[in-house]
Parts: C-alpha cells; sequence; structure tokens
C-alpha cells in the first residue's frame, strides 16, 4: 500500500517536472511570438486605406476569391509581375475574383505614381504601419495569399509569378 | 523489502542503518568505531527500492554525484559562453553564421556551429537548467523527508551502542544521590538554552534543530529562482523590445498588441555648457561636448480593440518626459531611453533661373510622405515625377530605382513649369547630383538645405517574474544562514547501574560542543566527553 503511494507521488513529481521543462523548452525553441499565417488557416481580417483613403476590410470580400499580394515598389520581382496580375485580374474581375496588393509602407506618392505607370486598376491598399504584414507573418517579397470565397488561405505563393501561374492561382479561388 | 525489526521492537524501513526509535546500530558487527549519523542514518529512500522505471529515474536524479556533474557541466558552458561574444552583441547587420568565422577564425566557427552563439537560451543550456532543478528537487524530498521523520521520531532513551558510538562520548562515576544529580543537570543544559526531554534515568537535551532544514529552505529558494526565470517565456510576464519612433510621429507600443499607442512630440539632447565655472575645467579636458540629458517628450494614448491595419481610436492617458532612467510607467510596462538618431526629413530646393542662377521660388519635399505638386506662385510650378527614397541607377531597365523604402539617399524627378516654358522642363536631382537630361532647360532646381529630426529609440520593458525571483533569492539566503549560523547539538545522558554514559552531538562546530559541555562536567564533576574522533587520529 505505502509502495503505491510512493510511485503515484515520484510519478506525480517526475511529471509536474517534465511538464514544466517540456513548456520552457518548446517555447525556447519556437519563440516566434506570431505563427505565420498558412494555407488552411481562416485568413485574418483586415482593414487598409486604398489610395482613394477609403477603408478596405477583408470581410467586405467574402464570396469572392481574393488574390492577396504583398508588394513594394523598390522590389524589383514584385515591378516585373504586376502586368501579369492585371492582365488576369481583367479576365478573371466578372468572374468573383478580386486583387488586393497592399504595399508595405511606402509613401503614397510613390504607390499612386507606379499604379498610374503601370496602369494598375485593382485596388491597392497602404500597411503604413506594417500592421498586416505582420499579422500575416509575410517575409519576403512578392508575397501572394490566395483567399477562397470561405475565407480560407488556400495557398502561400512566395516569389514572382507569370500569367501562367496567375491564371492557375485564379482558377483555383474562383467561386 | 522486509522491514528491519530491531530488539526494542520497532520496525524499521528496510536500509536503515540506526534503529529510529532507540538508535541501537543495525549492523552490529561493523568494524567502524564511530557512528555515521549523516541523515540519522535513515533509509535513504532512493537507495532502498529500485524496481521499475520511475524509481530507477528518481534514483538517478537522487544522487547528489549526478547533481554536482549537472552544476559542473552547466558551469563549464556557461564559462565557454563568454569567451567570444553572444548574438546580441555582435553588429546587427552581421551575419552570424559568417561573422564567427571571419572574426575569430576556425574556432569562431565552431563556437557557432555549436550553438554557443546564442547559448543561454539554447535549448540543450535550458534543458541542462532545467534537470539541476529536478536533481534539487529529488534529491531535497529523498534526503529531506526521512529527516524530518526521524528528527521527529527519535527517542529519549537510546541504545548502549549509539552511545559508545558517538563521536563525544564519557563515562563518568555513578552520582550518590541520582534525583540531585538529575535535577542539576537538567538546570545546567536550561541554562545553555537546550530543550529537555527526560524518560526516567536518559535525558535528551537539544537545539537549533531548525538548523538542519537550512539546506531545504535554500534548496526551495533556488527552485523558486529557477521557476521564475522560466516564468519569462510565458507570454504576458515579460518583455524587452526595442522601438523607434519619430518626433512628432504616433505608433503602437511594441508588445501591447496595439492597445497602447505613444506619440513623440518633441526630443531634447543637452550638453555640459562649457562656460558654466563647475564644469568648464573637466571639459576643456575631454575636447568633446558631453551629453547632459537625453530627453522624449511623449503622449501616452490608449485605443480601442480594432483590426489590423485599421486606424486607432486613441484617447490621452497622460503626457511625460521620459529621461535616461526615468521611464514612463504604465500598466506594468516601462519605457526607457536608450538611443537616438538624427534623420533627414525635409529637403528644401529652389527652382532657379540656368543661367543666372536666380530664384524664381522655393519649396520643401517631406521625404516621408512627398507631395507632387508645389504651387510656387506667379505661375512657376515644380511637379514631383519620380521619388527614390534610397536611389540607385538600375542597369538592366537603365531607369533610377530605389533600394528600400527608407530615405538614406534620395532621389527626385521633377518637372519645372514656368510662364517662359509651359510644356514643362525634366529635371533629375540626388545628393550631389544634378543632372539636365535634355541638356538645354532655362531652370533648374536647386538644393538648398536640408531638415533633420529627431528619433528615439525607447526599450519598452515589462518584468512580472522580478518578485518571484526576488523572493526565491531571499528564500536562498535565509536557509543559507540557517544553516551556517545555528547547529543542531544535540546530548544524551543516560544513568546505568554502576556509572553514568554522556555522549553529544552536533552538525557542525565540535569545538563549540566541546566548550559548552566542558563547562557542565567542570561544575557536575563529571568526566570530560572525548573526541573519540580526535583520538583514533593520535593513535
Amino acid at each position: 500500500m505505502k509502495k503505491r503511494q510512493r510511485l503515484i507521488m515520484r510519478s506525480v513529481i517526475l511529471v509536474v517536472i517534465a511538464l514544466a521543462l517540456g513548456y520552457t523548452l518548446y517555447n525556447t525553441v519556437f519563440n516566434d511570438k506570431k505563427e505565420p499565417v498558412k494555407a488552411g488557416d481562416t485568413a485574418p481580417n483586415f482593414a487598409l486605406e486604398d489610395l482613394e483613403g477609403n477603408q478596405v476590410e477583408l470581410k467586405d470580400y467574402k464570396g469572392k476569391g481574393v488574390f492577396l499580394n504583398f508588394w513594394g515598389t523598390y522590389c524589383p520581382p514584385c515591378e516585373k509581375e504586376m502586368p501579369a496580375i492585371q492582365r488576369q485580374y481583367d479576365k478573371y474581375k466578372d468572374q468573383g475574383v478580386v486583387v488586393l496588393a497592399v504595399d508595405i509602407a511606402e509613401p503614397k506618392f510613390t504607390v499612386e505614381k507606379f499604379a498610374k505607370r503601370k496602369n494598375l486598376t485593382f485596388p491597392i491598399l497602404l500597411d503604413q504601419q506594417r500592421e498586416v504584414v505582420d499579422e500575416y507573418g509575410v517575409g519576403n517579397l512578392p508575397a501572394t495569399y490566395l483567399i477562397s470565397p470561405e475565407g480560407k488561405v488556400v495557398d502561400k505563393i512566395t516569389g514572382e509569378l507569370n500569367d501562367t501561374l496567375v491564371r492557375n492561382y485564379m482558377e483555383k479561388i474562383k467561386p | 523489502m522486509d522491514k528491519i525489526k530491531c530488539d526494542c521492537g520497532h520496525l524499521n524501513p528496510y536500509g536503515t542503518i540506526i534503529c529510529e526509535a532507540c538508535g541501537k546500530p543495525i549492523q552490529e558487527e561493523s568494524p567502524e568505531k564511530l557512528l555515521n549519523m549523516r541523515y540519522e542514518g535513515t533509509a535513504r529512500r532512493s537507495q532502498t527500492y529500485n524496481t521499475n522505471a520511475v524509481d530507477k529515474i528518481w534514483n538517478f536524479f537522487s544522487s547528489v554525484k549526478v547533481g554536482v556533474w549537472l552544476i559542473v557541466i552547466t558551469l563549464i558552458a556557461s564559462a565557454i559562453g563568454t569567451i567570444f561574444p553572444q548574438q546580441m552583441y555582435i553588429p546587427p547587420t552581421a551575419n552570424p553564421a559568417a561573422y564567427y568565422e571571419e572574426e575569430y577564425g576556425m574556432l569562431g566557427e565552431i563556437y557557432y556551429i555549436l550553438g554557443f552563439h546564442n547559448l543561454y537560451s539554447s535549448w540543450w543550456f535550458v534543458l541542462l537548467l532545467g534537470l539541476i532543478g529536478v536533481s534539487i528537487t529529488v534529491a531535497s524530498i529523498d534526503r529531506g523527508v526521512p529527516l524530518f521523520r526521524s528528527l521527529r521520531n527519535q527517542r529519549v532513551a537510546k541504545h548502549d551502542n549509539f552511545l559508545k558510538k558517538q563521536r563525544m562520548f564519557a563515562v563518568s562515576k555513578r552520582p550518590e544521590d541520582e534525583e540531585q544529580f538529575m535535577e542539576e543537570i537538567l538546570f545546567r543544559l536550561k541554562e545553555k538554552r537546550y530543550r529537555i526531554r527526560r524518560e526516567g534515568n536518559s535525558i535528551l537535551a537539544e537545539k537549533g534543530r531548525f538548523s538542519r532544514w537550512g539546506p531545504y529552505v535554500n534548496h526551495v529558494g533556488l527552485i523558486i529562482f529557477l521557476l521564475g526565470s522560466m516564468l519569462r517565456i510565458v507570454p504576458g510576464l515579460y518583455l524587452d523590445e526595442d522601438m523607434w519612433i519619430r518626433e512628432g510621429e504616433t505608433k503602437a507600443i511594441k508588445g501591447t498588441d496595439q492597445e497602447y499607442y505613444l506619440k513623440h512630440d518633441k526630443f531634447t539632447f543637452e550638453v555640459y555648457d562649457k562656460k558654466e565655472e563647475r564644469f568648464s575645467e573637466a571639459l576643456n579636458r575631454v575636447q568633446q561636448p558631453v551629453p547632459k540629458n537625453y530627453q522624449s517628450d511623449v503622449t501616452l494614448y490608449k485605443a480601442d480593440e480594432k483590426l489590423p491595419g485599421a486606424k486607432p481610436d486613441l484617447s490621452e492617458v497622460k503626457d511625460y518626459s521620459i529621461q535616461v532612467n526615468k521611464p514612463l510607467e504604465f500598466d506594468g510596462y516601462s519605457l526607457y531611453q536608450v538611443d537616438y538618431r538624427q534623420e533627414m526629413r525635409y529637403m528644401h530646393f529652389e527652382l532657379q533661373n540656368a543661367e543666372t542662377e536666380e530664384a524664381v521660388g522655393s519649396f520643401s519635399v517631406d521625404l516621408l510622405n512627398p507631395k507632387d505638386d508645389f504651387d510656387l506662385g506667379d505661375g512657376n510650378r515644380v511637379e514631383l515625377e519620380g521619388y527614390y527614397p534610397d536611389f540607385y541607377f538600375d542597369k538592366e531597365t537603365k531607369k533610377p530605382a530605389t533600394k528600400t523604402n527608407i530615405p538614406n539617399n534620395p532621389a527626385f524627378i521633377f518637372k519645372m513649369f514656368t510662364p517662359e516654358t509651359p510644356e514643362g522642363e525634366v529635371a533629375f536631382i540626388g545628393i550631389r547630383q544634378n543632372l539636365d537630361p535634355s541638356g538645354d532647360n532655362q531652370y533648374k532646381v536647386a538644393f538648398d538645405g536640408i531638415d533633420t529630426e529627431f528619433t528615439t529609440g525607447l526599450t519598452v520593458k515589462k518584468d512580472y517574474t522580478l518578485p518571484i525571483i526576488l523572493i526565491g533569492g531571499i528564500i536562498f539566503m535565509i536557509g543559507v544562514v540557517q544553516g551556517l549560523y545555528w547547529n543542531h547539538r544535540r546530548v544524551w545522558v543516560k544513568v546505568k547501574e554502576e556509572d553514568v554514559w554522556m555522549a553529544a552531538h552536533t552538525n557542525k562546530n565540535w569545538h563549540g560542543i566541546r566548550r559548552e559541555l566542558d563547562d557542565i562536567t567542570v561544575k557536575l564533576n563529571m568526566k570530560q566527553l572525548v573526541d573519540q574522533q580526535e583520538e583514533s587520529k593520535k593513535a
């Protein structure tokens, strides 16, 4: 009887210590504060101003496939993929696909000039405080999140895209 | 695993060396002259049962040897961690993989590969600390509990062999009047502040037992200390973040999840005045200006919950001037002044006649948020065509471009309109560059100065673990004092048929107990206690 009690006591003490130590180790090794958004997650909602000064919320596009692109004018591959995105947007915008291009912390002037030069017609949003970039845990640019009409992240793609790729991705999220 | 029955009838746990009740040594034929009184001769639990996996793990950590090795390994690792700088102290832009090899050669590379560059937060270092914690806990329970039990249960009358094998021992003549002797010796022991228990013709006098708990109290303190430092990784208990904030800027305070915002109203940097007589001699000696004050005047705001990216709804909390070692404190957070920078903010230009350099108007560009149109009056106008905050010339596209979005090396393309040149002329202007792409411009934009702006560097700190660590430290010290400045002394007296036996034990300071008892034996005309360990050494 006493032996049993002692076994239970020892086991409980060891397990409690092991749990505390395991928790500490886990947090030490994976000490990234925020998990980056990945495929399968619900896309976190956000609200940003577009170039006209209107507030745009991700939630407003529920029911549409959202091609969420993070970019900057100082990033050459971002610049190169923009015409392809524009061309495919023209084809897919009537099929329920929307492009939201989030510029990262640049002056409005720079972004406006860029959009004009490249004849971009999709909504361009300004993330001046980098809040949305941080929320999504973006990393390298350009980064594209494919968001389904139900608001789920279908895929995250990093790197330059061409017409074929953009078309395939838009097909994927078309409602 | 049977219990051991002593002659006195007491049942002792397996592994017992000295009977818990009467003190009779279990192994009577032991050749040792003296008893080993460590842990009162109780069965150390770990040493007794060794059957299943849990017991085996328990026994492993119960070993003092294992504990000492863990501490030694940790100490050596900590020492190695100081040979080269830790990652947080190398230049923030350097790539650690390359840096250690370049700076310190092959040793540096090995250092990096083995993870010593981030030693104190590496998984194996944390694991070592954790194992030390396990060792301390298990070893303390394993020794403390039986010790406590045996001291609480000890009886007054001890077996002859127990007394005989104590380090301090003497046999005196039997007194004429036993009762009078008893009374007298009790009085003398009480005088020395012993707590007395008497059973017939046996006496147990004891004092300072609580000093035996010193090591265990000390270990409890250590465990609390370790626990406190472990709690740092629990979100919300500990925070240490740097943030930069420009004059006039309002920003979310890092680590507060956009709950608090800070506006930086004004930065002040002052140096000691050379003209002030008190300082002039010293200041002339050092030649350089000596800083007197770094100060950020700020306004703290609280924000309602909002979506990422949305404009915050702010309500003012308070105004404050943050100075070095005078942090802004709120809701468990502290904002410390740690750094500052001076950065370009506005660039001033003049529109000039290219030939006469006569100015027709001037304008300023905000490098962080430029306007695209500047009306200079009298029909003169400048349009900003292109802005490159971190200018470089892209050889591939043959166009100006920007490396980053930070205005390190700003360059501009302006279009100039005057009544004489209504179609407009294009000019490119950067730092130390002023190009006229067409070559026949009638007007030019000339650089006319820069406004800089202070950016303050603040550290956001929050530490709820400090009180726990402090309490752990205090308990640790209490344990040390308890164990070091008091000793646990016991005296046994047994009046027998023909003589009187007296034995004594202390956990330290044998000199002290001998002096104390010599005083008593002299007064009672008894034989002086002999240190049997010293005697056997001499022999």
